[in-house]
């Protein structure tokens, strides 16, 4: 990988489901160690591009190349395993796994260039886990089951996650935490892009806001930037959380 | 006291083998959502395998080594099924890829017969364990202890790969959600082929475990899958400490079954499994199957529409060849004919429960079977006439089908698909042995038609007029209120309710409609061969009509009455050859391949390619 390449690079993709276009052209880059947040209301198209990405609904045109690499049309698995995490929306947890089986699940060998977690890095990163440890899934809280996906994840140890809507309907302590969380996962060098809805979250740990309305990006810049401009906040973002 | 002790011993010595095979099976289902029907197959594979091997291998070490060599031979066919035909139809509609494994049954069927001859074999007896021992008094085969200390092992071992292994962690998550699994980055084809080898090595060990009890035979993978889907619902469908339950209260049950209400075996799993049900919908181990649940749901449906004016033309042109039949074909084939239109009722009744209602059932045979065997009796012990026993056979089946759907629609899924199976397997077990009415296995001869519909042209076009009538009146349920009632109930259940809509009573009408039309069918059956056979009621007679729905296309209005033509045309035709079932097999698996979508779907996506139909939609091509 060339110096300043990089790290993720979606390429104009475009994504379906069946007949209905999600995404209609979305383009955007990550630079190593950087922290991206995907905004953008409800149906703007910020789930399916994460998972356009780690190739659960695969784009039928565009190209997605990480790490210099091109992965578009790989299956999940193998995307997985070159290094992209995927914490999905709906924490989809094992609910009939208990916390340290959901971690096991995720695990995958170290690999070169990331960071690699162990279950007490992890414990100690979401202490609220450690005491779960030998508890099931669905013993858990909202916030629990969150930072388990999180956990989870960090277990194949990515060089870049993808986190879906970190900070909905958790409570605003856990909230907090979370902002904490993905801040550290910064400093140990991760690349991190994250959909939100929370304007106010995203600004507390992202670089960078890439702004989706109707499958496209329509702004992308630093939230310096956004703050210029509000009509772009006005026309593509939900006042709330401003 | 004694004898009970034995009879107690004789029931979990058989529960080994169950237990076994019924693992295997829910194993399978839990990760991979197929329901295998061909679980049966492995099992006698297993049991001819483990044979063949003893035969060659001597002594103590040969007989065990054999047994152990069955489990590997079989899940390493079951595991090559999975590779060369299953993988291919994971992405199709569920349940479509029951229609391979039952591809599979008759393909395994005619090898067996082939290679092992028709003749059934002696298992030989275990080395060493030939005796018997005395348990108070009473004889009790030292095999049987055998066994009874080898399940626990085979149960215990099991458990340590399922709850202690990285391999059993990664099972369990699969069976909850497979596509999360996939997205942590583990390659769940190997997953999947892995727990194939391991089901079908159980099976495949059950089989060969078995020999010294029951030997070989090529009615076995059919006796045991009917008991065997009963053990794993019963226990709960993916629980192994259910399926170890279920396994010796089935075993046991039957044993002393046997022995005090000998008249009731065939029945008696039944009456258990519909009671289990009744109080614990999801077995006594099980839980609740959440339908759609993530990373399963298939491609969004095609809206359904009338057809337009080229098919309707063509359709109609069709019927009017069709109609002209007994001026243009032979005698013979007015005769087939006949049987393709009354079959083709019947998968179309069966194809509006599974497309519309999105309710599988594997028990359609009991209204078909019912319906016929209504008629029968009506004609045949108090001489009523035609007109009235073909009324009374759609009515019969109906007000059964109503009783039945009563019951079985608190269940779901394949919950409730194994109900209506149990229901239909009850029926059948009564008319074999209430032999004093039914006839039992002799059946019922001498039901003819009445000497209007007497010819063979005649009664061609009263099944017609009725055949195509009441494919046609199903047709116009789809695209009447209640179709689009049951479709909502079908895809969004909750929300249907939240409208006002009463699903449950929705499905319940559907499911009464299917009954009616197939006793109809099977009304216009028995009067068509003048005799009916309990055979009309058996399992495989349920599990025809499914395939053909299921390669007609599920997804398609047509698909019933379509699927239905193909099959029993192709059927009649390969029945003339030696070695029918392997090519039909054969056929059945290449049609699932090549066709996912069942025939109706190829051939709509087929013309839609070739610019004949108007809906064309470039989006959706690109997909394929």
């Amino acid at each position: 990988m060339a110096e300043g390449a990089p790290m993720l690079e979606v390429a104009d993709i475009a994504t379906f489901y069946g007949r209905a276009q999600v995404l209609d052209g979305v383009s955007f880059s990550v630079a190593p160690g950087e922290v991206v947040a995907l905004l953008g209301r409800n149906g703007a198209g910020k789930t399916t591009t994460l998972k356009s990405i780690i190739g659960l609904v695969p784009p039928r045109a565009g190209r997605v190349t990480f790490r210099g690499q091109e992965i578009t049309g790989w299956p999940s698995y193998r995307i997985a395993r070159a290094g992209l995490g995927y914490v999905p929306e709906e924490r989809r947890i094992f609910t009939q796994l208990t916390v340290a089986e959901n971690l096991e699940v995720g695990r995958q060998p170290p690999r070169e260039g990331a960071v690699g977690w162990s279950e007490d890095a992890l414990f100690e990163l979401f202490p609220n886990l450690a005491e779960r440890r030998g508890n099931l899934g669905k013993a858990l809280s909202g916030g629990e089951q969150q930072m388990l996906t999180i956990a989870r994840t960090l277990m194949g140890n990515p060089a870049l996650v993808l986190l879906d809507e970190p900070s909905e309907g958790i409570a605003p302590v856990i909230v907090a935490q979370m902002a904490r969380a993905v801040r550290r996962l910064k400093a140990e060098g991760l690349t991190v892009v994250l959909s939100e809805q929370n304007l106010a979250f995203a600004r507390a740990v992202a670089d960078r806001a890439v702004i989706l309305d109707h499958g496209r990006v329509r702004f992308d810049d630093s939230f310096a930037a956004l703050d210029a401009r509000p009509e772009v906040r006005d026309a593509h973002l939900s006042v709330s959380g401003a | 006291m004694g004898l009970i002790l034995a009879q107690l011993l004789t029931g979990l010595a058989n529960a080994g083998a169950l237990f076994m095979v019924a693992s295997g099976l829910s194993l399978i289902f839990g990760v991979t959502r197929i329901v295998n029907f061909a679980h049966g197959s492995f099992y006698m594979l297993g049991a001819y395998v483990g044979y063949s091997l003893m035969q060659v291998l001597p002594g103590a070490v040969g007989f065990w080594g054999a047994i152990l060599l069955s489990g590997l031979v079989v899940g390493l066919i079951g595991a090559l099924v999975e590779v060369i035909v299953l993988r291919r139809v994971y992405a199709a509609p569920e349940l479509f890829q029951l229609v391979a494994t039952f591809g599979v049954i008759l393909v395994v069927q005619d090898l067996a017969l082939a290679i092992w001859g028709p003749t059934d074999l002696l298992g030989p007896r275990a080395p060493g364990l030939r005796g018997v021992v005395r348990v108070m008094g009473e004889p009790v085969p030292q095999y049987d202890l055998a066994l009874i200390a080898i399940t626990p092992v085979v149960a215990l071992a099991l458990w340590y790969l399922i709850a202690r292994t990285r391999v059993g962690v990664l099972v369990r998550a699969a069976t909850q959600d497979r596509e999360m699994v996939a997205a942590l980055g583990v390659n769940q084809r190997w997953l999947f082929t892995g727990t194939f080898f391991l089901g079908c090595a159980l099976a495949g060990l059950g089989g060969a475990l078995q020999l010294p009890k029951g030997g070989a035979d090529l009615l076995m993978d059919f006796t045991i899958l009917a008991q065997v889907f009963v053990v794993v619902v019963i226990g709960g469908m993916g629980s192994l400490p259910g399926a170890l339950l279920a396994s010796v209260l089935i075993s046991v049950l039957n044993v002393f079954g046997v022995s005090y209400l000998p008249q009731s075996t065939l029945v008696l799993m039944y009456v258990v499994m519909v009671a289990v049900l009744m109080w614990r919908p999801f077995g006594l181990l099980g839980r609740a199957e959440v339908a759609g649940e993530l990373g399963q749901v298939g491609a969004p449906e095609e809206p359904i529409r009338p057809a337009g004016w080229p098919i309707r033309a063509t359709v109609a042109a069709a019927l009017a060849v069709l109609a002209a039949l007994p001026f243009w074909g032979s005698p013979f084939s007015v005769v087939l004919a006949t049987d393709i239109l009354i079959f083709c009722l019947f998968a179309a009744s069966l194809h509006m429960l599974i497309g519309l209602g999105g309710l599988v059932s594997f028990g359609h045979a009991a209204f078909w079977g019912g319906g016929a065997y209504v008629a029968a009796l009506l004609v045949a012990r108090l001489d009523v006439p035609m007109e009235v026993a073909m009324l009374a056979a759609p009515v019969g089946a109906g007000l059964a089908a109503l009783a039945v759907g009563w019951i079985a629609l608190r269940a779901s899924g394949v919950y409730f698909a194994m109900l209506t199976l149990a229901f239909a397997q009850l029926l059948w077990s009564l008319v074999l042995q209430w032999g004093a009415v039914t006839g039992g296995d002799d059946g019922i001869v001498g039901v003819w038609p009445a000497d209007w519909a007497s010819g063979n042209t005649a009664y061609f076009y009263l099944a017609l007029a009725l055949s195509v009538g009441g494919i046609l009146a199903l047709r116009h349920m789809a695209h009447a209120p209640l179709g689009y009632a049951l479709r909502a109930a079908r895809d969004a259940p909750l929300r249907a309710e939240a409208t006002g809509l009463h699903t449950r009573r929705l499905q319940l009408v559907a499911f009464a409609l299917a009954g009616t039309l197939a006793g109809l069918a099977g009304g216009l059956f028995v009067f068509s061969k003048g005799s009916v056979f309990p055979n009309e009621l058996e399992i495989s007679r349920s599990f025809d009509a499914l395939i053909v729905v299921f390669l007609g296309g599920v997804k398609t209005l047509s698909g019933g009455w379509v699927g239905g033509a193909v099959f029993e045309s192709a059927e009649d035709l390969l029945t003339r050859f030696a070695f029918w079932r392997l090519t039909l097999g054969l056929l059945i698996i290449a049609v699932v391949i090549v066709a996912p979508e069942g025939i109706v779907g190829a051939a709509r996506g087929l013309a839609r390619r070739a610019g004949l139909t108007r809906d064309a939609d470039p989006a959706r091509e690109d997909a394929r």
